[in-house]
Parts: C-alpha cells; sequence; structure tokens
C-alpha cells in the first residue's frame, strides 16, 4: 500500500461546506439534498421543478466560483476509458434508481438522520466500489 | 427569493465538491484502492459533512418548518430491502468502474469536460431504463410492503413512479 495526494485539510473543509449545503436546503426548502433525487425530479415529475434546477444551476456553478477564489478550476483527471465511463454512468445511473439515492442523499444526509435504510445502502455501495477498483486495478489490470 | 436561495444552496454545495476532491475520480478511485495508490482523503469529506448535517439537521429540524415550504419532506420509509441493497450494489460498481458518483459529476459539469458529459447521459441513460422497466413492469418488481406512500393500485401496474409528495409550492 502506498499513500498517494493526501488532503485532508482541504477535503475536511470541502467536507464541511457539502454538509452545510445540505442542512441550508433543509431550512430553506425541507428536502433532502440528495442529487439523484434532485436530478431525477428535476427531469422526470410532473410539478415542482423548478427549485430543483435552481439547485442543479448552483451546483454545476461550483466549480467557476472555486475558479474565482483560487484561480485554478478543480481537478478533474479522468482515467478510466470512454467505455468505462459509459458503462459506470449508466450502472450508476440504473443502481441510485433502484438504491434510492447515492453519497449524497444516503451517504451524507441519511447517515445524518440515522436512517437504517441509508446505514445499509451505504455499507453496500462502499463495498461494493471497493470491490470493484480492485478487481477492475488488480485483477483485471494485472 | 426561493429560487435565488435555492441557488446559492446549490452553490455551496458545488464549491465543497470542487473543493473536496469528490469532483476528480482519480482521486475518487484512490480512495477504494486500499491494495495499490490509496488516499485516504474521501474519508475526511465524509466524516466533515456528515458531522455538520447531523448537527444542523438537529437545530433545523426542531423549527416549524422550513423557510420556503410548508413542511419537511423527510423520507419515511425505514425497511431495508432487497431492492436498497441491489441498487446500491449496482451504483457501487458503477461508481468503481467510471469514479462518478451523481453529487460529484454534477458539479463536476461546470468545468465543461467532455467526460463528465458522457458519464452524466450515461447516467440519466440508466435512470430512463429504471423507469421504463418501473412503468411497464412495475407491479412484478414492487417490494412487498414498501413505502406506503409509493404502493400501486391492486388492480394494475404502476403508471408513474412517484418522487415523493408534490406540495403546491409557488417557485
Amino acid at each position: 500500500m502506498e499513500i498517494v495526494n493526501f488532503t485532508p485539510i482541504t477535503s475536511l473543509f470541502g467536507g464541511l461546506l457539502i454538509g452545510l449545503a445540505a442542512v441550508l436546503l433543509m431550512a430553506s426548502v425541507g428536502r433532502i439534498m440528495g442529487a439523484t433525487g434532485i436530478l431525477s425530479a428535476a427531469i422526470f415529475a410532473e410539478d415542482d421543478r423548478m427549485w430543483r434546477w435552481a439547485l442543479l444551476a448552483g451546483m454545476v456553478s461550483g466549480p467557476a466560483l472555486y475558479l474565482l477564489i483560487t484561480g485554478n478550476w478543480p481537478e478533474v483527471t479522468v482515467p478510466v476509458s470512454t467505455p468505462a465511463l459509459l458503462l459506470g454512468g449508466l450502472l450508476v445511473g440504473l443502481g441510485v434508481s433502484y438504491g434510492s439515492g447515492c453519497t449524497s442523499g444516503h451517504g451524507v444526509c441519511g447517515l445524518a438522520r440515522l436512517s437504517p435504510r441509508s446505514l445499509a445502502a451505504v455499507a453496500t455501495f462502499m463495498a461494493a466500489t471497493a470491490l470493484t477498483v480492485y478487481v477492475v486495478r488488480h485483477v483485471l489490470g494485472g | 427569493m426561493r429560487l435565488l436561495s435555492v441557488y446559492l444552496v446549490g452553490l455551496v454545495f458545488g464549491l465543497g465538491i470542487s473543493i473536496s476532491g469528490m469532483a476528480n475520480p482519480e482521486k475518487v478511485l484512490n480512495f477504494f484502492d486500499v491494495a495499490g495508490t490509496w488516499d485516504p482523503s474521501l474519508a475526511f469529506v465524509m466524516g466533515g459533512a456528515v458531522a455538520v448535517a447531523f448537527a444542523g439537521y438537529r437545530f433545523v429540524l426542531r423549527r416549524p418548518g422550513p423557510t420556503f415550504d410548508h413542511m419537511f419532506h423527510l423520507p419515511q420509509n425505514r425497511r431495508v430491502d432487497a431492492k436498497l441493497l441491489a441498487g446500491s450494489a449496482v451504483f457501487g460498481v458503477g461508481w468503481g468502474i467510471a469514479g462518478f458518483c451523481p453529487g460529484g459529476a454534477i458539479p463536476a459539469l461546470g468545468t465543461g469536460r467532455i467526460e463528465v458529459i458522457l458519464f452524466t447521459l450515461a447516467m440519466i441513460g440508466g435512470m430512463v431504463i429504471a423507469r421504463y422497466i418501473n412503468t411497464h413492469f412495475g407491479a412484478r418488481l414492487q417490494t412487498p410492503g414498501g413505502p406506503a406512500l409509493h404502493q400501486p393500485a391492486a388492480h394494475g401496474p404502476i403508471t408513474q413512479a412517484p418522487k415523493g409528495p408534490a406540495p403546491n409550492t409557488n417557485s
């Protein structure tokens, strides 16, 4: 094992902002800050979609604000092939639909509410992700 | 006022994701690669976010209601079922393959990178397929004793998958 690019301070600070956003969304419109639910309902819900699009617009503006503050775009390095990106995206879309949430909805909001469903979901997807990375990098990748 | 506030909340989230490294698949995949090039940073993202949300929710949920709605919309379902676990497992496999989760990819769209756009389109494709399956085969796949709010009519398949109650609020 080799530890690389460890950024505990900035990552903790980013995490605090993510948690703050979850609290502010609950205080303003009374909703769970889950990227899956927000995106899915922004596209598919029959009404009350405006605030969801406003939230998504804010989320997408995040990197530009980061650029304004730091002078650089946030780093986005994609170490996987385009087919892997598409297959992964498809599975993520299917999985979060059936699993009713992802890292933000279950992982942040659900755990903060001590929801047994979210705890089970988080334990399952973290284990599945770690196993997949192991297989892709150390079994298939050699 | 309501939309501006929500936009700013999204901005805080997007900035947090940008700072934390969650928008960077290389960092995310390294977090899970304990056997190889391990980057423990994301544990700090999760820890910080959950700690703030835990404390903040306790404070906010004690109020009579949110500022721009008449009630808090909290998931009532606490049942752990096969659909939840299978869906979460499939999500994990996809996350492990691509390195993006929905909350990381949406802010990352703001960088305009083609990889993020491709991932997001594929992810929306997956959501569309899940909805199609629910619509056409929903009655058979419905978990017994699932969330009461989402119970299908006893006499037919679900014609639409409800995504939580829709309050009559003015945008």
